[in-house]
């Protein structure tokens, strides 16, 4: 099955990483992306830029309105993703509990939708 | 052809369902990888059963139950076919298998209760979920009787049920018993939903005795083929607390229905043959390392259950198992009850009664813990998770 982890992290929490634990958290990050790459279970994945950078859009009655940001008064941000292959939820469960940021924030892990 | 024979026939369905029903179902939930569709084809496979065997009683029932079962539902989804090619796959695939090797009386089938108690208990199912889900298919009460002993509609139940097997569906959840390095956290969870259920049953301040007492029954029952299933001295704890606590039954309400509290009750009432058997396995249990919190809980009911009179009670005893308790599972109840211990001892020791310790073969005595904080060293999840405590269990 194919699931999306998305990962949750408190944006002032990375911020006030010192550059070495920044760059601990980003070897860190790599060395799990290598492994689940190696071991065939990376589909995609990818960091996001701040929310701060995010857009809305919503379309109503046919009129389109863009704002800024997702307004959501959470403390934790979506700031990243990985789209795995896992053979049932504890296995997905296992990979994202590997995830850097599962220590630091928290991942959410969806099943895929399969229209068949 | 004569009456005679069949009702006795119907007699033996009736039993080997009491007896294999539940077991057939988690077998068949594995082979057909569905709750719904085991469920239908468990009820098939009996309504064929008071058919076939007035000819003949097959050698084993429990195999044939589950093979007729696989054939009543690769039928049915043959029959539901014309509505989608998806189904049609599906019955070929099922009828394409290996019977023999999925029905064999292999290390597979015997996982199968296990299998369905901890997909049941998935912390991916919401903890009410997870109480209802079991009492439905592991224990086999219907969905009216889960409501009547939860005091909530039958639609409430239903709906927890049916979103339930959807998640378990949609998101990938295995029928599967967890890996050794997951098993202690994910059989904490078990452990708290069978906790649940005794709990419910024993503590709930409304309701009909009648369902209460079926759900400390379904407790006792789960906790006992858990630990036949998986002989883990937590298992063992927590079956041994149940034992104790429900041997206290007959003494802890008087005539009025009125609650009579530990001190106050009429220890005579008290079930003797499952004292015996709690504190057996409270004994096996305090052998193995670490000492879990359902085994200190257990050890604790223990200590009251062998005294024969309340002033007998050996306080210094229960206040080092409380300690130990609060040093593995620490929360607010158990501070509480710690505190009360100690004023029952100085109050014992006040009357300058000292008696010899029978527990003193006991790991944990009441001097200088000999078990020591290592030995305690729970796993990160019983320090970070309040482990449940049997503190309102009078």
């Amino acid at each position: 099955m194919k699931y999306l982890c998305l990962i949750y992290d408190e944006e002032r929490k990375i911020d006030a990483l010192s550059k070495a634990e920044m760059a601990a958290v980003m070897g860190e990050y790599n060395a799990f992306t290598q492994s689940i790459k190696g071991s065939g279970q990376w589909l995609a994945g990818h960091a996001l830029k701040r929310v701060a950078t995010a857009t809305t859009v919503r379309v109503r009655a046919g009129r389109t309105t863009t704002t800024d940001g997702p307004f959501a008064e959470t403390k934790e941000q979506l700031g990243g993703f990985y789209l795995i292959e896992a053979r049932d939820l504890n296995e997905a469960l296992q990979i994202a509990a590997r995830i850097p940021s599962a220590k630091l924030g928290s991942v959410e892990v969806r099943p895929i939708e399969q229209f068949d | 052809m004569s009456e005679g024979p069949e009702r006795p026939v119907r007699e033996t369905v009736e039993t080997i369902y009491r007896a294999e029903s539940r077991r057939v179902l988690a077998t068949l939930i594995r082979l057909l990888g569905d709750f719904d569709l085991a469920e239908e084809a468990l009820h098939d496979a009996f309504v064929a059963a008071v058919a076939a065997w007035p000819a003949g009683l097959p050698a084993n029932p429990r195999a044939w139950l589950v093979s007729t079962g696989r054939f009543k539902a690769i039928d049915a989804l043959r029959r539901r076919a014309r509505f989608g090619a998806s189904l049609a796959a599906r019955a070929d695939l099922l009828a394409s298998g290996h019977a023999d090797a999925a029905e064999a009386g292999d290390a597979a089938l015997a996982d199968d209760p296990l299998r369905l108690i901890f997909t049941c208990c998935h912390p991916a199912l919401p903890p009410d979920a997870q109480v209802a889900l079991t009492l439905r298919e592991v224990c086999g009460l219907t969905t009216e009787e889960i409501a009547r002993a939860f005091l909530v509609g039958p639609p409430t139940i239903a709906q927890r049920i049916v979103r339930a097997k959807t998640k378990i569906r949609e998101a990938g959840i295995p029928y599967a018993v967890p890996e050794a390095g997951e098993l202690r956290e994910r059989l904490e969870a078990v452990l708290r939903v069978v906790y649940l259920v005794f709990n419910e049953g024993y503590v709930a301040s409304a309701g009909p005795d009648l369902t209460r007492t079926r759900l400390t029954d379904e407790a006792i029952r789960l906790a006992r083929l858990l630990f036949e299933l998986l002989p883990d001295a937590e298992v063992g704890g927590l079956l041994a607390l149940l034992l104790l606590t429900e041997a206290r039954r007959r003494a802890r309400t008087n005539a009025a229905g009125e609650v009579v509290l530990l001190a106050d009750q009429d220890r005579s009432l008290w079930d003797a043959p499952l004292i015996a058997e709690g504190l057996r396995l409270v004994e096996r249990v305090l052998g193995s390392r670490p000492v879990g919190p359902y085994a200190l809980q257990a050890a604790i009911a223990a200590v009251h259950a062998e005294a024969s009179a309340a002033p007998l009670t050996d306080w210094p005893q229960i206040v080092a198992l409380y300690e130990l308790l609060l040093g593995i599972a620490p929360s607010p109840i158990v501070e509480l009850n710690r505190a009360a211990a100690i004023a029952m001892a100085r109050r014992a020791e006040s009357r300058s009664s000292r008696r010899s310790s029978r527990a003193a073969s006991w790991p944990t005595t009441a001097r200088p813990t000999p078990l020591g904080p290592s030995c305690c060293a729970a796993s990160g999840a019983t320090r970070t998770r309040r482990a449940p405590t049997a503190a309102r269990w009078n």
